[in-house]
This record gives structure tokens, C-alpha cells and sequence, in this order.
């Protein structure tokens, strides 16, 4: 029941699953601040992951190999995506947007089921993070450990190429005013391409990478992508640092109280959510005027 | 589409009802199917209010629809409750009640905000449904054993069961359902509903409180989405749980889409698209489970190429089978970004408009008193300063011309006056009466109001309609729920709309949509929907902005004519019509009001020569 060592192994839990929240999160985010498009594929992208990793653990018996091609996959879907049809939505409203990426996730997700049926799939954790491991007053499974540093390594990298790259300057110059990144002369439509695929691949490397955590069923990016919303809308939408936050308050706030009520855990991420929206109503990183 | 003859639509909505129990079988519709369909038209009816008309997109109505089939499920087993009807209604209005608090919290945000909120808003409900609920939900059983109405009528009892039985008592509810949608859609609510769909910033500044005008369209979904749920249960003779699930929504959305929005039955025709193909696929094709992807294939090519769905589709082929549009299809799939650059042809001679009425605020005040005072008007953002310590006064009835370089803040203190934005510092008088940080609907309510530099139409509506908003915040106040009432009826209202169209001179193309107007007639139109709201002092940002040498001519003659009993402000960079037209000129630059005069006290101003010409003779001279 509720005591000490449960309560850490709970908050672990908490920075595990709000880790890989930060990061699908900042996908949507990068996406929606840079192109202005909210992609409700994007749950389906962190489902393709999983799939596609899926695939080629199948094959090779890597892990590693199997989380490059599941990231590398969903960067390729989302490139396709963008040039074959996102593209011609930026002039649409908004309602369309979100119409069309609403049909292309169930899309994806039919042709999974379509190919794989609905029974859920297992990927293996790596050989050297299977088991558990002592912290000294508990244990823990090692993997869900790794998790944390994974995903902390990728969002480090997501931060270096936003904020210390020539690309990663014309995205956060994009989010601020992508007319005027264009009348510059850079082309922002390559820039665009290149920004979604980037935000697919951290959907589905977060995909593949919780795989061995959740097994995969063709619906595990439906509940990521409602998550994902709470995350971005406590969080600030266009925030990068937003996303981090908003995903490690959402993962605290679902474990913590998962020990005490499974069932209560959606409704106190909601309570959070409202809270927000009261106090902050842009988010908690947030700026104004950013709709 | 949905205007025209009176009662036209109802009366084929009734005849289409009454045939199909004859028709569809014959094309090998199942009864269950056709029920649904009529579910899934009604629980859209609202929902296409809601999205359709309002534009407002949700994608959490399966929470109101639960809300309201467990509410009427729950009373009718548990809790023992003998009548049908009256329980169906409590569902309603228990989903209506639902709607509205969590109307109040999803409509904080708009676009893809209100989106995620609500999407996380029906999940919320799911689980609560699932599992703090779940005594008296049933949990995943849900509820079994929802009885289906009867009536006694004294000397018979009719009672509906299922199949074809129960039809005639769902078609009767989709036919109350679409009566009461009809009159809300041609309402005056429903004209601000589209009025917010097309730009929700003019609708706020013709004087519309748009925040109660949109969690009316959320309750009224609500309400249609709980009546609905509450008919699944009856339908099914069992509440599923799955009512509450995002697929719900989802598939809502999806037919909505597929039928067509903004057109009340497409929902109704998306749900028999999506039900009819769905058994086709299963059954006939035997795909068994890739119905939905080749559902959601069609959804995508829909949304790509068919934006306004299968009605919107055969609107469109209508009118160019008729020739009322020359084929337009590329137009429909990309809406019209750029502006058409024709020249309109200039009306030749117009008669001068008789100088109608002057607004009625003007005669019962005091004229000695000024119209507007500000004082010590400041506005920075962050350390750059716009404004600076502004004193204006007008007079009531004077018309003022207000000049500066690019940069000296005159839309900002535009902007002021008009409460867009609020001052750092300063209070504004209007009437007297202290406005200062009042809302920018209130203050259009007290008779202020102004044209936009960039025009903000509502770009899909025609002219009339256009300034029929406008007029009906100035007959109706800033927020009323007259849902019933027809917008022919209101008093006054056509007289208004005749009265503008003939100042700004657009006598000729009332039902021209906006999209289809030159630049020039645009332009007029803006300043209409400002006059349209019977301003006492009218502010004008750049009326002459972008038009040709011709236009700037007919529109100085317009400016006029409008002055005529009016008190009007006006920035312009076309000095020669600002001296024209205006009676007192100020100057601003660099924030600060340089200079006040007669239009021929300004131009012999050496301070204002130089503002301008940059001290050029300064230079000279040295």
C-alpha cells in the first residue's frame, strides 16, 4: 500500500512516463509553433514507432537497430505527410487541419490493425537493462530507469538542435514570424518539411522506446494524444521548455495518483488542466497571443 | 440554401420522413439502420449548430451525449421513472447543464486549444463514466433494459418498440429536432453564431458579446447531443458505454464532414454515407475489418477536395448545372486567399444620398458638451512608448482629420479610444461618461465604434447579411437569446440595412457574397458595418487605404455624405481629401500630438512641414 519506498517507485514511474510525455509533446509543440498545424496524427506517429520498431526487432534481434529504424520510419511518414498533403492546409482554417489530421491517424491506425490485428505485440527490453536494480532502500526495473536517461539524452539533442543549430534558429524564428523568415530568402517550405519530420520522429522514437514499457496495440496513441493535449495546453502551446514541464507535471500528477485511485488519475490531470486555464490561461510558459 | 419559401424545408424534411419507411426498404435498408441514422442525425443537428454555424470544432460531444443517455437510461431502470419522454428530457437538460460549466471552461481558449480541451474534456467523462460512476453506470455493462415509449391516447395505446415501429417516433423527434434548429439558425442568434464563425474579432466590435453567443451554441449541442443519447438507449433497449468513448465523437465529426457543414442535414446524410457503407464493406464486400480505413480514405479525400462534404458538393453542382456560378470547384477546394485585383466599374452620377437621419444620441444631450475627451493618453510596450501624453477633445458633430508620419502611433491611439487595447495611462470621456477600460463590445454599445485599416468583414456571408449584423447589435444590445424569433421580424432591422447599403452605395449587389466584391466595394462595406451599428462618433482608420485615384474620389464623396449628422474621426495619408473633408486636423508624431489647426493653420505649419520633409528646408536654409 501506500508507503515510503512505494511512493518514490510511484514518483519514478511519474518522471518515466512524464519524460516520454515531454517528449512526444514536443513534437506537437515544435510542429503547431513552427507550421501553425496541430497534427492529431501525432498519436498515431508515436503508435507507428512502436510498429515499426516492432518490425525490425523482428528481423535483427537489436534493439538499438530497432529504435533507429522505428524513429527513421516515422521521420519518413511525416516528411511524406507534409509534402504530399499538410502542405496544402496552411492556407486552410484551422478546423480543416485538424480535420485532416484527424482522418490520417485513424488512416494509420486501420492499416496497423489492418496488418498486425488488434492483439497487443511485446518488444523485449535490451539484454543490459533487462531485471531489476537496487537503489539501495528498493528496487527498481532497470528499463524504466534507462527510460529517464533515454529519453532525457533525446530531449538534450531536440535542445541543442532548436537552440544551438542555423536550422534550430530559423525554427524558433519560424514559430515567432514565418513571413518574415520567408521574406529573408530561406525557404521556409523546407524548413517546414524538415520540422515535421523531425516532430514525427519524436513521437515515434518515444514510441519505440516505451514499446518494452507498454505492450503495443494499434490504439496506444489514442490516450498519448489526449495526454499529450493536457501536457501542451498546462505547458504553453509553441513552448519547448512548456512541453518539459507540462510533461513531467502530467506524469507526476497520473502516478501519484494512480497509488492511491487508478480511476481518479484522468480527472485530477483534468483538475491540473483547469487550474491552468483559470489562472494562466496561455500556459504556464506560454505567451500571449499565440492562438 | 436555407432560406426562400416559407416552411419549404420543414415541409420536405416531413415528406422525406414520412417516405422513407416505404422507399429504403426497397433499396435494401435495414429498419435498425435507418434508426441510427436518425440518431446520428439529431445528436449532429446540434453539433453542426456548434460547428457548423459557429465554428467552433469539438471533439468531446460524446461526453454530453453519455450524460444525457445515461441520465434518461439511469431514471427509466433505476430509479423506476414510468415515463419515456419526460425522461428523455431530463437527459437533455441534465447534458445542457453539463454543457454549460464545461462551456465555461473549454471557451476560454479558441481554435485548436478548444479543440484539445474538449478532446480531453470526453475523456474525462469516460473514465468517470468507467469507474467512480460505475454504480450507477453499470461500469463497461452499461445499463440494460431501457424501455421503449408508449402513449395513451384513452381508446388506444400506441406503442413503439423497435425496427419500423420505433421509427415513427424517432422521425418525429428528428423532425422537432430540425424545426427548432431551423429557427435557431435563422434567428438573429444564429446570424452572430456565423458572424463568429467568419471573424470573431469584428463580431466583438460591432458591439456582440461573442463569449455568451458561443456557450449558447455549446449548450444548444449539448442539449441535442443528450436528447440523442438518451434515444441510443431507447433504440438499443440499452445504454452502452461506449457512448462516452472518443470514437463517439470522432465519428461525429467524420459524418458531419462527410455530409456537409453548416447545412443542418449533413450529419444526417454522413450517418447514412457512413452506416450504409460500413454494412456494405462488412457484408456485401465481406473487408470485414478495413470498413473503417476505407471510411477514413473517403473522410481524407472528402476534407482535400470536397471542403463543404456531400451536400456542399451538389450545392456547388446545382449552381453551376443552373450557370448561378461559373465553375468555381477549384475556388471551393482552396478558399480565396488573394484578393481579386478588378477594378470596379464606378457608379456614374450616383445621386447623392438623401442625409438620412441623424443618429437619435445627438439631440438629446447637451451639444455644447464634447463628444469624446482624452486625457493624458499613454501606452507603451515595454520600453518603446506609442503614445505618449495625449489630450484630444472632439465636439459633437465636428469632423476631425487626424495626419502623421508612418509610426506616429495614430492606430494605436485608435485602438485606445476604442477600448481594443487599454492605456498605460490616461482616462478617455465618451459622452461624458468615463470609458476607460471597458470592453470593445461595450463601448460600440455606447455608440462608439470604428473602421478597420485592414478591412475585417465577414468574408463568408453576402453584403446584406454583413450589415445585418452590424444593425442587430445596435436594435438587439450586446447579447440576447431571442432563439425563436425570425430576423425579418425585428423592428426597424430592414429600414437600417436598406439605410446603409444606400449610404455606402451597394444598393446594386445586397446578395453578393463578400468573397466576390471588388477591393473598392469592400473597402465601402467595411465602413458600413461600422455605420450599421448607428455610431454617435465614428472613427475611421485609413478609409482611402490601397484604392485607386477613381475610388479615393467616390469615397471622399461617400465620407461626406456620411458626415452629414454625424461626428467622425479620420486618420488618412491622403492629405489632399483629409483637408477636403475635415474641419480640424491633429497631428501626431512620434506619439505626441504636434499640432491642432484648421486644415489651413496645418499646412502652412512649419513644425508639420518638417515632420513630414524631415527638416529638408532646415537644412537648406543652413
Amino acid at each position: 500500500m501506500i508507503n515510503w519506498p512505494n511512493f518514490v517507485s510511484q514518483l519514478f514511474n511519474g518522471l518515466a512516463l512524464g519524460a516520454l510525455l515531454a517528449l512526444i509533446s514536443s513534437g506537437l509543440t515544435i510542429i503547431y509553433g513552427t507550421l501553425g498545424v496541430l497534427n492529431l496524427a501525432h498519436g498515431a506517429m508515436f503508435m507507428l514507432g512502436g510498429y515499426a520498431g516492432y518490425v525490425a526487432f523482428g528481423y535483427t534481434h537489436s534493439f538499438i537497430i530497432a529504435v533507429i529504424a522505428g524513429s527513421l520510419f516515422v521521420m519518413v511518414v511525416g516528411i511524406v505527410m507534409e509534402r504530399v498533403i499538410i502542405r496544402h492546409f496552411y492556407q486552410r482554417p484551422h478546423e480543416d487541419q485538424l480535420l485532416v489530421t484527424f482522418g490520417l491517424g485513424i488512416c494509420f491506425v486501420e492499416i496497423v490493425r489492418l496488418l498486425f490485428g488488434s492483439q497487443s505485440q511485446m518488444v523485449p527490453p535490451p539484454s543490459m537493462l533487462q531485471g531489476i536494480t537496487s537503489l539501495g532502500f528498493m528496487f527498481y526495473p532497470t528499463y524504466r530507469l534507462a527510460v529517464v536517461g533515454i529519453v532525457a539524452v533525446a530531449l538534450s539533442v531536440l535542445f541543442i538542435v532548436l537552440y544551438r543549430t542555423r536550422l534550430g534558429m530559423i525554427v524558433r524564428a519560424g514559430i515567432e514570424d514565418s513571413v518574415m523568415v520567408d521574406s529573408l530568402g530561406i525557404n521556409v517550405f523546407r524548413v517546414f518539411m524538415i520540422v515535421f519530420g523531425i516532430g514525427a520522429m519524436a513521437a515515434g522514437f518515444a514510441g519505440i522506446i516505451n514499446a518494452p514499457v507498454v505492450s503495443l496495440t494499434p490504439g496506444v496513441g489514442d490516450d498519448i494524444l489526449v495526454e499529450t493535449f493536457v501536457v501542451v495546453v498546462i505547458g504553453g502551446v509553441g513552448s519547448f521548455p512548456g512541453a518539459i514541464l507540462g510533461g513531467l507535471i502530467a506524469g507526476e500528477i497520473i502516478s501519484i495518483t494512480s497509488m492511491f485511485n487508478p480511476s481518479y488519475a484522468y480527472v485530477m490531470l483534468f483538475a491540473a488542466m483547469t487550474l491552468v486555464l483559470v489562472l494562466r490561461p496561455h500556459g504556464l510558459l506560454g505567451t500571449q497571443g499565440r492562438e | 440554401m436555407l432560406k426562400q419559401r416559407p416552411f419549404l424545408i420543414e415541409a420536405l424534411t416531413a415528406a422525406g420522413l414520412i417516405a422513407a419507411p416505404f422507399l429504403l426498404p426497397l433499396i435494401g435498408f435495414a429498419p435498425n439502420t435507418a434508426n441510427r441514422i436518425l440518431v446520428w442525425g439529431l445528436f449532429g443537428l446540434g453539433f453542426d449548430i456548434l460547428f457548423g454555424f459557429t465554428g467552433l470544432l469539438s471533439f468531446g460531444q460524446s461526453a454530453f451525449y453519455g450524460t444525457g443517455g445515461f441520465v434518461a437510461a439511469y431514471l427509466l431502470t433505476q430509479a423506476g421513472f414510468p415515463n419515456v419522454v419526460l425522461a428523455l428530457i431530463i437527459g437533455m437538460i441534465a447534458a445542457a447543464a453539463v454543457g454549460y460549466l464545461v462551456g465555461l471552461i473549454a471557451l476560454r481558449r479558441t481554435g485548436i486549444y478548444f479543440a484539445m480541451i474538449t478532446v480531453a474534456i470526453a475523456e474525462v467523462f469516460f473514465f468517470v463514466e468507467f469507474n467512480p460512476l460505475a454504480d450507477w453506470t453499470g461500469g463497461e455493462n452499461g445499463l440494460p433494459g431501457v424501455p421503449t415509449p408508449s402513449f395513451n391516447l384513452g381508446f388506444t395505446t400506441i406503442h413503439f418498440t423497435s425496427g419500423w415501429s420505433l421509427y415513427p417516433f424517432l422521425a418525429f423527434c428528428y423532425f422537432v429536432g430540425i424545426v427548432v434548429a431551423l429557427r435557431i439558425v435563422r434567428s438573429p442568434v444564429g446570424a452572430v453564431f456565423r458572424a463568429i464563425r467568419d471573424n470573431p474579432l469584428r463580431a466583438t466590435a460591432v458591439g456582440h458579446n461573442i463569449h455568451g453567443y458561443k456557450l449558447t451554441a455549446f449548450v444548444i449541442a449539448a442539449a441535442y447531443a443528450g436528447f440523442a443519447g438518451g434515444l441510443l438507449g431507447v433504440l438499443q433497449a440499452f445504454m452502452p458505454p461506449d457512448a462516452f468513448t472518443f470514437d463517439t465523437s470522432g465519428q461525429l465529426v467524420m459524418q458531419t464532414a462527410i455530409g456537409g457543414r453548416a447545412t443542418l442535414f449533413g450529419p444526417l446524410v454522413g450517418a447514412a454515407v457512413w452506416l450504409s457503407l460500413q454494412d456494405f464493406l462488412q457484408a456485401t464486400l465481406g473487408l470485414g475489418a478495413a470498413w473503417k480505413l476505407v471510411l477514413g480514405i473517403v473522410f481524407v479525400l472528402l476534407v482535400c477536395f470536397l471542403r463543404n462534404g456531400i451536400i456542399g458538393g451538389i450545392a456547388t453542382l446545382y449552381d453551376v448545372a443552373t450557370g448561378k456560378r461559373s465553375a468555381s470547384l477549384s475556388k471551393e477546394a482552396l478558399p480565396a486567399t488573394s484578393e481579386p485585383a478588378r477594378e470596379e466599374p464606378v457608379a456614374e452620377a450616383r445621386p447623392a444620398p438623401q442625409p438620412d437621419t441623424p443618429p437619435l444620441h445627438l439631440e438629446d444631450r447637451n451639444p455644447a458638451e464634447p463628444i469624446l475627451q482624452a486625457k493624458g493618453l499613454t501606452k507603451r510596450y515595454g520600453g518603446l512608448v506609442a503614445n505618449s501624453d495625449i489630450d484630444f477633445t472632439v465636439n459633437r458633430g465636428e469632423l476631425r482629420g487626424i495626419i502623421g508620419p508612418n509610426g506616429a502611433g495614430k492606430s494605436t491611439f485608435f485602438k485606445m479610444l476604442t477600448c481594443e487595447v487599454p492605456p498605460s495611462s490616461g482616462t478617455i470621456l465618451f459622452e461624458g461618461r468615463d470609458i476607460t477600460g471597458m470592453t470593445v463590445t461595450d463601448v460600440c454599445q455606447l455608440g462608439l465604434t470604428k473602421s478597420y485599416q485592414v478591412n475585417q468583414l465577414f468574408a463568408g456571408l453576402t453584403v446584406r447579411e454583413n450589415l445585418t449584423i452590424a444593425a442587430l447589435s445596435a436594435l438587439r444590445g450586446k447579447f440576447r437569446l431571442d432563439l425563436f424569433r425570425t430576423i425579418q421580424n425585428i423592428p426597424g432591422l430592414p429600414e437600417r440595412v436598406e439605410q446603409t447599403l444606400d449610404l455606402v452605395n451597394l444598393t446594386s449587389r445586397p446578395d453578393t457574397p463578400v468573397s466576390e466584391l471588388a477591393y473598392g466595394e469592400k473597402r465601402r462595406l467595411e465602413i458600413g458595418l461600422a455605420l450599421a451599428t448607428s455610431p454617435s462618433l465614428l472613427l475611421l482608420d485609413e478609409p482611402l487605404a490601397g484604392m485607386s485615384p477613381r475610388e479615393r474620389v467616390e469615397t471622399v464623396k461617400l465620407l461626406k455624405s456620411i458626415s452629414q449628422g454625424r461626428t467622425m474621426i479620420i486618420i488618412d495619408h491622403d492629405m489632399d481629401a483629409l483637408f477636403e473633408l475635415a474641419e480640424r486636423v491633429t497631428v501626431l508624431q512620434e506619439g505626441r500630438v504636434l499640432v491642432e489647426g484648421t486644415p489651413q493653420e496645418i499646412k502652412n505649419n512649419t513644425t508639420v512641414q518638417e515632420a513630414y520633409l524631415g527638416g529638408v528646408h532646415g537644412v537648406l536654409a543652413a
